[in-house]
C-alpha cells in the first residue's frame, strides 16, 4: 500500500493556514531562503534533477522549460502562472491557492529568480472570488514581509507579481491563449512555434507554469533533490494531488507519490458509494481517454498511463458508478468542449457542433447504426488538426467510450431511448422527468 | 457617456490604477471591464466607450474582448448570479434535477433574470470544486454538496433579501457588482473570512493522520451547531474538521524531512 505523501496540502488543516505567519511557523519562505544563496543556473540544474514534471496536464519537464530561455538580452522576462483551472474534474489549485497560497508566492520568488524575471503574473480564473481574495492578500502580505518588490531580503532581486483575473473561458488554460488574454485580447491559442520561451507575453521570453507545478518548487529546494525523488516512480518523479471525485465514498484532494494506483485511493477514500460498482474514471480530466475497472491497478504516472492507451494529465480522477449512462456523460462533456472550442481553428468549431449534435441525438434514442461510426469519422477530422489540444482533447472521450462501451451506444439506437434511469445515479432521491435536460440546448 | 462626474472621475483613477499593474496597458483591459460591470452591473455601451478611451482602443475591439468571455454580462445582470454546475460529474451527482427545481422555482431559464433583479440564473461549466459535487456558485462562491432543497432555500434566502453564506468562501456573498470590483483587483478586505477548508480538501491529510473516517461518519461539528441558526441547511456537512492539525503529524507518511518542508 503507498501512503500518502501530504506535501503542498501539509499545513491546509491549520489555524488561518493561508496566512503569512502561519506559512513561516511551518517552515515557509525556507525554500527562498536557500535559492537566494544558490546561482540561478543552480536552481533550475535542480529542478531539472529532481524530474519535476508540468503538474497542468501536459507534463512537459519543468526545469526543461525554464532551460529553453535564451540568454539575456536585458530586456524583459516574465513568468506567468497558470491558475486558471477548468478542465473539468480538476480541482487541486483552487484549494492550494485558498488554503495555502504562500507555497505558490514562494514558488513564484524562486522560480523568477532562478529565471531572471522580475515581473511574475498570477492568471486566476474569474470563477473564484475567495480564492483571488486570498492570492492577492498573499501577494500583498509578501511585498508587506520583504518578499516582493525591490531588493527582495537584501539580495538585489527585484521582482513584482500581479495577480489577474480571467473572466470565465476555459481555452485560457492553453498557455498560449492565456498569454493572449493577459495583454488583454480574446483568449485564443497562438501558433507555435515560436514558443513562449522564446516569444511570449509581449513577445518576450515567457515561462509560463502550472500552480501545482510553482508550488512544488520551494519543497524542493528546501528538502533537496533526492527527498524529491525519493518518491514517484523511475520517470515520474515527486508527489502530486490526485483528486478524486463522483460515486465515492469520501472524495476529495490526495496528495500522493506518483505511481500510486485507484485501487489503493478508492481504499483511502473508502470505496465506491455503498452498493454500487465502478464503471469508468478519467485517469486526468475530461481530455483524457476514459478507464474501466480494468484498470484500477494501472500506476498513475506518466508512462503507464500512456502505455494504458490514456494520459495521466491533471490527476481529476472522476469516478462514475454502474448507474451512469457514458453516453450522457460524453454528450455533456462534448456539448462542454463546444461551448469553450475558441472558433480560431475550423475543425475544432464546426467538428464539435456536428459532434454535439450526432451525441445528443444518440442519447435522446433517435439516432441511427450509422451515426456511431459518423461520431468517429468526425473526431479523425478534429484529432490533430487544431492549433491547440482543445479539439483532440474533445474527442478523447468519445473514442475511448465507443471502443470500451459500443454495446451501450448501440443499446441507445436499437431502444429508441436512453436505458438508464438517470435518477439512480443522483446522490439525492427524485423521481426523474420526462423530457428534462437532455433536450435542452445546454448553452 | 452617460456617468456623471464623481463616476465618471473614480473609474478614471481605478483605471489608471490597473493599467499600472502591467508594462502594457492594454493587459488591464480585462479588469477593465470587471471594473465597469461593477458600476453598471454589466457591460453597458458606455463601459465599453469608457474603457476604448482609456486604452486607445476601438470600441469594436473592446466590444471583441468583452464578448469572449462568460463573465462579461450583455444585459443588466441580477444581484446575486446563481450558477448551477451541468457539467457531468455534477450533472450525473444530481446538477442536472438542481437545475431543473431551481429554474422552475425561480421561473428563469439560463442566463436569464428575476423581474425584481435579485437573482440571474446560469447553468455553469465546470467550477473546479468536483469533489464537492454537485456545485452551485453564488457570484462565484462556493456552495458545494447542493441537493434540490439546499439549493431552494438558499434561493429563498436572496428572495427575501437576506444574506447568505458560502460553504467555502466569505462569510456572506457579495454583491455582483462587489464581486466585480474585486475582479478586478480592488480588495474589498475580506480574505480572512472562512467557513473552513471543507472535508473534501482534507480528505487526503485526515487521512494521512487518522486512517478512514470512523462508519457511521461522524457528524460534522455538531458542537456548532448552536451558533448556525439556518434550518433548512443544519443536515449539510458544511464545516470542515477544526483546523488544529499540526504538519507534522498530517505528513507522517511523507518521507523525511517529515514535514515535507525545510525542517530538518
Amino acid at each position: 500500500m503507498t501512503d500518502l505523501t501530504p506535501v503542498l496540502s501539509a499545513t491546509w488543516g491549520l489555524e488561518r493556514s493561508w496566512n503569512f505567519d502561519t506559512y513561516c511557523a511551518n517552515g515557509g519562505y525556507d525554500g527562498a531562503k536557500k535559492a537566494f544563496a544558490m546561482a540561478p543556473a543552480d536552481i533550475i540544474q535542480a529542478v531539472k534533477d529532481s524530474g519535476l514534471r508540468g503538474r497542468g496536464g501536459a507534463g512537459f519537464p519543468t526545469g526543461m522549460k525554464w532551460g529553453f530561455l535564451p540568454a539575456p538580452d536585458g530586456g524583459p522576462r516574465y513568468l506567468v502562472v497558470n491558475a486558471d483551472e477548468s478542465e473539468p474534474g480538476t480541482c487541486k489549485d483552487i484549494p492550494t491557492m485558498m488554503n495555502a497560497p504562500h507555497t505558490l508566492v514562494e514558488g513564484v520568488i524562486i522560480t523568477s529568480f532562478a529565471i531572471g524575471s522580475n515581473h511574475a503574473f498570477i492568471y486566476v480564473r474569474g470563477e473564484v472570488v475567495h480564492v483571488y481574495r486570498r492570492v492577492m492578500k498573499a501577494v500583498q502580505e509578501a511585498y508587506d514581509n520583504g518578499w516582493l518588490g525591490k531588493n527582495i531580503q537584501g539580495t538585489g532581486f527585484d521582482l513584482d507579481v500581479t495577480v489577474h483575473a480571467g473572466a470565465g473561458a476555459y481555452i485560457c488554460g492553453e498557455e498560449t491563449a492565456l498569454l493572449d488574454s493577459l495583454e488583454g485580447r480574446r483568449g485564443q491559442p497562438r501558433l507555435k512555434p515560436p514558443f513562449p520561451a522564446v516569444a511570449g507575453l509581449y513577445a518576450r521570453p515567457t515561462v509560463v507554469n502550472n500552480v501545482e507545478s510553482i508550488a512544488s518548487v520551494p519543497a524542493i529546494i528546501a528538502n533537496g533533490v533526492e527527498w524529491f525523488t525519493s518518491m514517484g516512480t523511475e520517470r515520474s518523479k515527486g508527489m502530486g494531488f490526485f483528486s478524486l471525485s463522483g460515486h465515492v465514498k469520501h472524495p476529495g484532494q490526495y496528495e500522493a507519490p506518483l505511481g500510486i494506483t485507484l485501487r489503493e485511493l478508492l481504499e483511502m477514500a473508502g470505496g465506491m458509494r455503498e452498493g454500487h460498482e465502478l464503471k469508468f474514471w478519467t485517469p486526468g480530466g475530461s481530455s483524457t481517454p476514459i478507464f474501466t475497472d480494468a484498470h484500477l491497478d494501472t500506476p498513475l504516472d506518466y508512462e503507464s498511463v500512456g502505455a494504458a492507451g490514456s494520459m495521466l494529465g491533471t490527476r481529476a480522477l472522476q469516478i462514475f458508478d454502474e448507474t451512469t449512462c457514458v453516453v450522457r456523460a460524453v454528450t455533456r462533456w462534448t456539448e462542454f468542449y463546444k461551448h469553450e472550442s475558441c472558433g480560431k481553428c475550423t475543425p475544432c468549431r464546426e467538428g464539435t457542433y456536428w459532434l454535439t449534435l450526432i451525441l445528443r441525438r444518440i442519447e435522446a434514442g433517435t439516432g441511427t447504426p450509422a451515426d456511431i461510426q459518423q461520431l468517429l469519422d468526425t473526431c479523425d477530422s478534429i484529432l490533430g488538426r487544431a492549433f491547440c489540444a482543445l479539439g483532440d482533447g474533445a474527442t478523447s472521450c468519445i473514442t475511448s467510450s465507443v471502443k470500451l462501451f459500443a454495446q451501450e451506444y448501440a443499446d441507445h439506437v436499437e431502444q429508441g431511448r436512453c436505458p438508464f434511469d438517470h435518477a439512480a445515479s443522483a446522490l439525492f432521491d427524485y423521481d426523474e422527468k420526462p423530457s428534462t435536460a437532455a433536450e435542452e440546448a445546454h448553452a | 457617456m452617460t456617468y456623471d462626474d464623481a463616476t465618471h472621475a473614480k473609474l478614471v483613477k481605478d483605471a489608471a490604477a490597473i493599467m499600472a499593474r502591467y508594462p502594457v496597458a492594454r493587459s488591464g483591459l480585462l479588469p477593465m471591464l470587471h471594473l465597469v460591470q461593477s458600476i453598471d452591473g454589466h457591460v453597458s455601451p458606455d463601459g465599453i466607450q469608457f474603457c476604448a478611451d482609456q486604452l486607445d482602443l476601438t470600441t469594436a475591439e473592446v466590444s471583441a474582448v468583452a464578448t469572449f468571455y462568460t463573465q462579461y454580462k450583455r444585459r443588466p445582470n441580477g444581484t446575486y448570479q446563481v450558477g448551477v454546475c451541468t457539467n457531468t460529474l455534477c450533472a450525473v451527482m444530481g446538477g442536472d434535477e438542481i437545475w431543473r427545481r431551481l429554474s422552475e422555482h425561480v421561473g428563469v431559464g439560463n442566463d436569464e433574470t428575476t423581474e425584481d433583479g435579485l437573482i440571474t440564473l446560469e447553468k455553469l461549466e465546470c467550477n473546479a470544486g468536483c469533489d464537492y459535487a454537485p456545485v452551485m456558485m453564488v457570484n462565484w462562491e462556493f456552495f458545494d454538496n447542493m441537493t434540490p432543497d439546499r439549493a431552494l432555500a438558499i434561493v429563498d434566502e436572496i428572495l427575501a433579501g437576506k444574506d447568505v453564506k458560502p460553504t467555502r468562501g466569505a462569510d456572506t456573498v457579495a454583491t455582483f457588482k462587489d464581486t466585480s470590483r474585486v475582479l478586478a483587483g480592488f480588495t474589498d478586505g475580506r480574505a480572512d473570512e472562512d467557513q473552513g477548508a471543507g472535508i473534501a480538501t482534507l480528505a487526503g491529510v485526515e487521512f494521512a493522520k487518522h486512517g478512514l473516517p470512523q462508519e457511521p461518519a461522524p457528524k460534522a461539528a455538531p458542537a456548532k451547531a448552536a451558533a448556525t441558526k439556518a434550518a433548512p441547511r443544519k443536515a449539510a456537512p458544511r464545516k470542515a474538521a477544526p483546523r488544529k492539525a499540526t504538519p507534522s503529524a498530517a505528513a507522517k507518511s511523507a518521507p523525511a524531512p517529515k514535514t515535507g518542508r525545510g525542517k530538518e
